[in-house]
């Protein structure tokens, strides 16, 4: 079975073709070989955003690197939600359409269930069950999964998501936005010993997260110095490991909680490498998929989608996205 | 008018008393630096209307929509925002309908496309504290003030 995956969910256009015998064919994200060179790298502005204008020639070109014809793809999965309604429909308008004037089943399929998976994609996959953490730019999310559809949200950001804070964080220090893989740079050079920030929620029962208020007293940290390159990357290296720590602890407790011992991890903040450190003192084997696949991607799509649809599952005519998707809503296959 | 937040706890006070008068208004923007707690103040003014549920940051999602007891409420955040052209992009029409509140941060991002607004809210960080200046923009703004000045 081949599927196309479309991703169009917020910044990135995502398109990719999934073989079930030969896995992953072609993909594709616009913002990453488009903008990335150019702005070192992933810019939100206007054209990041236009799946309108992009999604299309994607296809084609995805379908040329695949060296295939549309009429060989026996499916196609995009993503319905959750994410910006705008950005959604461009998705799911083409997917849907498509899959019709090509005579084969679309299935709609869960941005974070796409994230979870990822890992699978990789040859040295975890099995079932398992913990997985998502940490992007905004997503912090505690989830288990038993199996394909079968997942348990176990705990999430009550505000800002982690990378949200080492983005802005990093703006405190004067670094441009978004600059939270510049922020782990910086802490590099970083005294660990000389300012100690807050571990939110750790002492509180409970694996939800809040990074907003680590913000704050990084904003009043940088008020009480004089702003030299040092007290920079000290501060830097002081947030960090807050960060490290916290999402080490919640993690622990959530793999005691329902007696796992596998882990994944997915979402940009997992290429932090203080935290892959970290999480290798874990009493549990650590997955983590390829950089590329961590953040939005049309492979994730185009894999969760082929599952669904090899379980069966597809969707009627009716071109319908889903801006607020609970992970636990998901149907299992 | 102008008012001292001391603490988290008088920000959300604050939060209490001025969300019954955001009913009849449908654009209300908060300024401010990162850090100066915009996201605080409308996560307590959500719950203060009657929200139950988690109040996430908006900055990467850009916009999120709330229903609290049958009103539509916007919560966004201009933050990411690198072209005004993008707010059409975004639906902003849509939450600016004149039935649903829209609450935006950043609105300095969209400088010359968003209506006035019928308060604009102003945070700065004053030590530990954060000062918030309310100034409004249309006359059901100013009745809103002049309510909140009363209420003292």
């Amino acid at each position: 079975m081949r599927v196309l995956g479309i991703e169009s969910s917020c910044d990135e256009t995502g398109i990719a073709i999934m073989d079930s015998e030969q896995g992953l064919v072609a993909h594709t994200v616009y913002s990453q070989i488009e903008l990335h060179a150019e702005y070192g790298g992933v810019v939100p502005e206007l054209a990041s955003r236009d799946h309108i204008r992009k999604t299309l020639p994607l296809i084609r070109s995805t379908l040329d690197e695949a060296k295939m014809k549309a009429d060989e793809l026996d499916g196609v999965a995009y993503t319905a939600g959750p994410g910006l309604i705008g950005a959604l429909l461009v998705g799911a308008s083409l997917g849907r359409s498509l899959a019709w004037g090509w005579g084969v089943p679309a299935v709609a399929v869960h941005h974070m269930e796409g994230h979870l998976l990822a890992p699978m994609l990789e040859d040295n996959k975890p099995e079932f069950p398992f913990v997985a953490l998502l940490v992007s730019g905004g997503h912090t999310l505690l989830v288990q999964v038993k199996g394909v559809g079968q997942y348990k949200v176990l705990g999430e950001s009550l505000d800002d998501a982690v990378g949200e804070a080492f983005d802005k964080t990093a703006k405190l220090l004067g670094l441009p936005y978004p600059g939270g893989p510049e922020l782990a740079k910086l802490a590099e050079r970083g005294n660990p010993e000389r300012f100690t920030f807050p571990r939110p929620m750790v002492n509180r029962p409970g694996l939800d997260f809040s990074f907003s208020g680590l913000k704050t007293f990084a904003l009043n940290t940088v008020h009480s110095v004089d702003g030299s390159d040092q007290d920079k990357a000290d501060i830097a290296r002081a947030f960090e490991d807050a960060v490290v720590d916290t999402l080490f602890i919640k993690c622990r407790r959530a793999l005691e909680q329902v007696r796992l011992d596998t882990l994944i991890v997915a979402g940009g903040v997992g290429a932090n490498q203080r935290l892959r450190k970290k999480l290798s003192t874990l009493d549990a084997n650590v997955f983590y998929p390829r950089p590329e696949y961590c953040t939005d991607n049309g492979a994730m799509i185009a894999y969760a989608g082929m599952l669904r649809l090899q379980a069966g599952e597809f969707v009627s005519k009716e071109i319908k996205v889903k801006p607020r998707w609970s992970l636990e809503e998901v149907a299992a296959t | 008018m102008e008012i001292f937040l001391a603490d988290e706890a008088a920000t959300q006070d604050f939060a209490v008393r001025l969300a019954p008068l955001l009913k009849h208004l449908s654009l209300v923007t908060l300024s401010g630096d990162l850090g100066s707690g915009k996201t605080t103040l409308v996560r307590g003014i959500l719950i203060a209307m009657g929200y139950e549920g988690r109040v996430k940051s908006p900055t990467y999602s850009l916009v999120e929509p709330y229903t609290v007891n049958g009103q539509r409420i916007y919560h966004l955040d201009l933050y990411r925002l690198a072209d005004p052209e993008e707010l059409e992009y975004i639906g902003v029409t849509d939450y600016l309908d004149g039935e649903a509140l829209a609450l935006i941060e950043w609105p300095e991002k969209a400088a010359g496309w968003l209506p006035e607004p019928d308060i604009k809210i102003n945070l700065k960080v004053q030590g530990q504290g954060r000062s918030c200046v309310l100034n409004a923009g249309s006359d059901a703004g100013k009745l809103a003030l002049i309510a909140l000045q009363n209420d003292k």
